[in-house]
């Protein structure tokens, strides 16, 4: 039996009342309600705030640099498919610097769980413009105003068809548990946007801003429905929706390999009598 | 007395099919017995523009390029005019009679009547292979072997072709002394640098490689995807140069030997990635196939201008090697080699080789694969203490590797300072413990540094130092000088870094002149050496017009 205290207890780094410890609970919950042990999983981060969050837990971590934990996590899955891989970092680093990865990790469907915490700012290099800062945002980096529109990640993945996209909140522990674990058990890649405050540099998208917003959908909602998911994923501003906004059955980029199908490439013996052959070819 | 070591340039445009044709004859030419060595130039384009395939051949080992043409194979008008001048007395232009060309020193071909404008590169087999003294058949095999799965009625169209050509040539009176035959061929492959190294890491257990194209590295990537099904390994083409080393590492970590080829431009891309691989003291290794920049450069050519920024490449400090292969044969042992200090001493680890050695096809002595295994990975399969630490601190500086997911105990890696666990710290006397743990590796890579190869005259009055592809110029250049008042020595760095001066200092302060030679403009092993050592060369030989070093090259510049 998995318990919350195998995965350990650490004093952390973080603003008293930010979003990230919240989401670090349910982060633990959706592990130990999917029975993973923490042996079993890798977390792999980027840098920001979020990107600290495995070191808080007792489990595998690669931390490594900031925009890059999709491809380290991509690379260590192709590796070793039997390991459960999370990716937890936050907004900035999945959004800004690692855009790119993000939009390759869609088009994969790599089976990795790329928890976003989305708090809409830069808090460790204390409040500048992230990709998904409101337009017209002041920062002491943007006096005037965020001059770009924001980066809508829900929206993006489901016009890509990422075969699992769902929003959760901080502020909504229980229901972001619930949607973690069912993240962690689709078989692909799955995306949790999560928005949570910052309370240090984000004075508008607050506690209480995304408390009156945020609704969950409705039980009847169908997400395997694009068209109605893509409105759906659009929807910002007085309500924003929360719960698996999308999901399909696309096959999964490790499926693809044939040599994955027998299984990990860690311990695979080096077949000299098939080099022997493939050198033959050079005579 | 008989010619017995000849060099054949076959020139058009790209789309004619003249990389085949010059595969086709490498390939029946060592089939044959001789030796070859293959120099490819070509633009950077699909179709059109001017494209080159040299072969040097001989009875004797070859390993150097030539500049002077014996046969020159023009596949259009414009390689006769801008090759004319490189014809050997004594050399031969093999023309089509299309092109007009005047008949002296010159046999001009009727193509079009021996066989249609597609086929043209098989007439050019046919005839360059009866110049050259060749057998119908064993030639024929050749193209078979090339044609022959893919399509029957093609391959009987081409063996038709080459045929008549065959047949039309040795109905010509031409003033061309054929090869002498080699009495016994020894059985050898053909194979070019890349291939060896894409071979040389499947021999180790490479099973991961993640790339993103860039000439002249992309062929490492593609000969690995070839094989992936049969020798077990994932090769993914990434999104860009970022991700393939990110990749590279996470499968590392995961508990892969990974690979990354590259070249110049893209390794810019992945130098922070360099840097994490030091610090979270993750193995990979890195292949810089150079070619002529700064930026996109001269994409197509060749140069050995990125020495200094592979050995200081990714911010901050960590140990490093760097390899640099001088032949085909160097490319598949040190490959393996490179690997294994990667696993052994857990970092980034990198693989200097350039588009001249890239592409050289050469006649190889096959490799002894029935005495090999793969590189030891270093990973444990238990902690040997509790708890597991990874980045326990150790004498050698290496830490016992455990792998995720594989054991129950738990491996926490990353790029931020940490303590013996792998966490996070911002404890300042853990940071110095760490320092000089990862910096005590390099006394370990150290005791494993491949020493420089001396050839040629002890207490030389002319000592040539050179590195990387530029090696077997270098040996050639070094015999024609040597005479009975002059004793020529060379030494050669197969390893680049980390220098070890007792290697090498003394042979320099016996040497009367020591010469460093090689591809870029600053000299840059010869800085190294200085500011290593102290030791000043006192004169260098450079290239860095975007062709290979050559024999005649080295011989002009110490002239002047």
């Amino acid at each position: 039996m998995v318990t919350i205290e195998d995965y350990g207890k650490y004093e952390t780094a973080w603003c008293p009342g930010c979003g990230n410890f919240s989401i670090l609970d349910a982060v633990k919950r959706g592990l130990v309600t999917s029975e993973l042990e923490p042996h079993q999983v890798l977390f792999v981060s980027g840098i920001g705030q979020a990107a600290k969050a495995p070191h808080y837990l007792n489990t595998n971590v690669f931390n490594g640099l900031h925009g890059r934990a999709l491809p380290v996590a991509s690379g260590a899955k192709l590796a070793n498919p039997n390991l459960k891989v999370i990716v937890e970092s936050g907004d900035g680093c999945n959004y800004g610097e690692g855009g790119n990865h993000f939009l390759a990790a869609i088009r994969r469907n790599i089976d990795l769980t790329l928890i976003v915490h989305d708090n809409q700012i830069y808090g460790l290099t204390k409040g500048q413009a992230s990709p998904t800062s409101e337009e017209g945002l002041i920062t002491k980096a943007q006096p005037e105003g965020v001059a770009s529109a924001p980066f809508n990640p829900i929206a993006v993945a489901v016009a890509m068809q990422a075969s699992f996209v769902a929003r959760g909140f901080s502020g909504m522990i229980d229901h972001l548990a619930g949607l973690l674990k069912e993240a962690m058990a689709h078989e692909g890649f799955a995306l949790i946007d999560v928005l949570q405050p910052c309370v240090s540099f984000n004075k508008v998208n607050t506690f209480a801003w995304y408390k009156k917003r945020c609704y969950t959908l409705p039980d009847e909602y169908d997400p395997t429905d694009w068209r109605s998911a893509m409105q759906t994923a659009m929807e910002w501003g007085d309500k924003i929706p929360l719960g698996i906004i999308y999901r399909n059955q696309r096959t999964t980029f490790e499926k693809r390999f044939s040599v994955l199908q027998q299984g990990p490439l860690i311990g695979r013996d080096t077949d000299f009598g098939e080099l022997k052959k493939i050198l033959e070819k050079f005579a | 007395m008989e010619k017995t070591d000849v060099t054949l340039l076959i020139g058009g445009e790209a789309g004619q099919g003249l990389v085949t044709l010059g595969q086709l004859l490498a390939k029946s030419l060592v089939h044959a017995g001789y030796s070859i060595l293959v120099t490819q130039s070509y633009q950077s384009r699909i179709r059109g523009g001017h494209n080159t395939f040299a072969i040097r051949v001989s009875t004797e080992a070859v390993v150097a390029p030539r500049e002077s043409v014996d046969l020159l194979i023009a596949m259009n008008a414009e390689t006769v005019t801008l090759h004319k001048a490189e014809v050997a007395d004594g050399g031969l232009i093999v023309a089509d009679e299309a092109h007009g060309t005047e008949t002296d020193g010159c046999l001009v071909v009727p193509y079009q009547q021996l066989g249609e404008t597609r086929f043209a590169n098989v007439v050019a087999l046919g005839v360059v292979s009866v110049l050259l003294g060749l057998d119908q058949p064993l030639v024929a095999r050749s193209l078979d072997d090339f044609f022959g799965k893919k399509d029957h009625e093609m391959a009987e169209k081409n063996r038709q072709i080459l045929t008549t050509a065959f047949d039309w040539c040795d109905q010509q009176t031409v003033a061309f002394e054929k090869l002498p035959p080699v009495a016994k061929p020894i059985q050898r492959m053909v194979m070019n640098g890349n291939e060896a190294i894409a071979m040389g890491a499947l021999s180790a257990g490479v099973k991961f490689c993640s790339f993103y194209p860039m000439t002249p590295a992309t062929s490492i990537a593609l000969n690995l995807a070839a094989q992936a099904g049969r020798m077990g390994l994932v090769v993914e083409q990434a999104e860009d140069e970022i991700a393939a080393i990110n990749m590279a590492i996470g499968a590392s970590f995961a508990g892969v030997p990974s690979i990354v080829p590259t070249s110049g431009g893209g390794f810019a891309l992945m130098t922070e990635g360099v840097s994490l691989a030091g610090m979270s003291e993750t193995p990979v290794l890195i292949v810089v196939a150079q070619r002529p920049g700064p930026a996109t450069g001269l994409p197509t050519r060749t140069e050995q201008a990125d020495l200094e920024f592979v050995l200081h490449s990714g911010h901050g400090e960590f140990p490093r090697a760097i390899f640099s292969p001088g032949t085909v044969e160097e490319c598949f042992w040190l490959a393996r080699k490179s690997l294994e200090v990667a696993a052994k001493f857990q970092g980034p680890v990198f693989l200097l080789t350039d588009q001249f050695l890239a592409d050289s096809s050469r006649a190889v002595t096959p490799f002894d694969i029935d005495n090999l295994e793969p590189i030891d990975p270093g990973i444990e399969t238990d902690a040997s203490s509790l708890p597991y630490s990874r980045y326990a601190i150790t004498p050698s500086g290496v830490s016992p590797r455990l792998l995720p997911g594989m054991t129950k105990h738990l491996v926490v890696a990353g790029g931020d300072e940490h303590p013996v666990d792998g966490h996070l710290t911002e404890d300042l006397s853990i940071r110095e413990v760490m320092v000089e743990k990862r910096m005590r590796k390099e006394q370990g890579i150290i005791a494993e540094v491949v020493p420089p190869e001396a050839q040629g005259d002890e207490r030389p009055d002319l000592l040539l130092v050179t590195w990387g592809s530029s090696k077997g110029s270098v040996l050639e250049a070094a015999d024609q000088l040597r005479n009975e008042t002059t004793r020529v020595g060379t030494l050669h760095f197969s390893q680049v870094w980390p220098l070890v001066p007792d290697h090498f200092l003394q042979r320099f302060q016996d040497a009367g002149k020591v010469v460093c030679v090689e591809g870029n403009a600053f000299g840059q092993l010869a800085r190294l050496i200085r500011r290593e050592t102290g030791f000043a060369v006192h004169s260098r030989v450079l290239r860095y017009d975007g062709l290979p070093i050559t024999p005649e090259y080295i011989i002009r510049e110490l002239g002047d």
